[in-house]
């Protein structure tokens, strides 16, 4: 098991790697040039959509979660994502909807 | 003592020093490993979380107040921060692959240059905050705001007070990310001393892997730094 895991990797990630590098910075520079153009509300959007697509592939390819062998990692960090979007999202609804403020 | 331990090996099977005698396999262990790093990273994501959370209730309430302190950063040193540690994150990637195929060399070059972007990251967010001294912008007896125009309201002037709420999240948060990246250059610092000895092998180099783990979070805690706090209203 572990022998097939290794060879499966041994197909040398390195491309790979440098290819999700290189579309980091390039989302960077897009981050950065986006935010000085009039977008209105966008603007937000585009940045932590941005934001939302780069720490994607870090965790994925960067921390092999896509490649991770034992499936219980997938859950920690389903878990930890679901709990932290469950206090961002809920306060926010509150804040966020409350017309007086 | 040695002899006995050699003579006493159950079934003749190898046994790799390093292999705990609870686990299965070296594979097993490694996944062991690497699922208590990411339990711990959890507890990281709601650490950084409740600090997300507070900036984005006090964003929603002083929007105009946060626009116009953010516009205060410097973008430019912000952006350059982010790609120190995207390439950061490339030489920690490089060099989990080197321990798993027994590279020494490219190993050790890969933890050196992380030190050096870590370190780099450190010293461009140390001028940052200088600007920020020299401003008057640090939360405190000598913060000072004043008569700093709205963007895109030339006409209204930002809140000191409200100001100095962004101030107070922007050094607690990037400080605290700064405080990670310190332990991070400790932690390397560890893995390159062990490095050097020659103690990981692709059969264990666990300490390589998960202290990659926590230096990739930490990347993506500034991933998510970089937009919130140096470009919520930008353009002119």
């Amino acid at each position: 098991m572990s022998e097939h895991s290794n060879s499966a990797h041994a197909k040398s990630p390195l491309k790979m790697y440098f290819g999700i590098w290189a579309t980091l910075l390039i989302f960077t520079y897009i981050t950065y040039k986006a935010a000085f153009i009039e977008l209105g509300s966008f603007n937000a959007a585009v940045a932590l959509g941005i934001a939302t697509l780069k720490a994607t592939l870090v965790a994925l390819f960067f921390m092999h979660v896509w490649h991770a062998s034992e499936k219980l990692t997938k859950l920690v960090v389903i878990a930890a994502l679901f709990f932290l979007l469950l206090l961002l999202g809920l306060t926010m609804t509150d804040y966020a909807t409350r017309p007086w403020s | 003592m040695p002899d006995s331990t050699v003579i006493g090996l159950h079934h003749e099977e190898e046994h790799h020093p390093e292999l705990l005698h609870h686990f299965a396999d070296a594979q097993q262990q490694r996944d062991s490993a690497s699922l208590g790093m990411w339990v711990f990273l959890a507890t990281e994501v709601m650490f950084f979380g409740g600090l997300f959370c507070a900036y984005l209730v006090y964003r929603h309430w002083y929007f105009p107040d946060f626009a116009a302190a953010s516009k205060s950063i410097d973008a430019t040193l912000g952006a350059t921060n982010t790609a120190v540690l995207i390439c950061s994150s490339l030489t920690v990637v490089l060099a989990v692959w080197a321990a798993q195929t027994a590279r020494r060399t490219l190993l050790i070059v890969s933890l050196i240059l992380t030190m050096l972007l870590g370190m780099a990251f450190l010293g461009i967010k140390g001028i940052e905050y200088r600007e920020k001294f020299v401003e008057h912008h640090v939360p405190g007896a000598s913060f000072s705001f004043d008569k700093v125009q709205v963007p895109g309201h030339p006409d209204q002037y930002a809140n000191p007070h409200h100001a100095q709420i962004f101030f107070s999240l922007y050094f607690v948060m990037t400080g605290l990310h700064a405080l990670h990246m310190i332990i991070g250059l400790g932690i390397f610092l560890w893995l390159l001393i062990m490095a050097w000895k020659g103690r990981f092998t692709p059969e264990w180099h666990t300490p390589v892997e998960i202290g990659g783990l926590y230096w990739h979070f930490v990347d993506i805690v500034w991933i998510y730094l970089f937009p919130l706090l140096y470009l919520i209203d930008r353009h002119p």
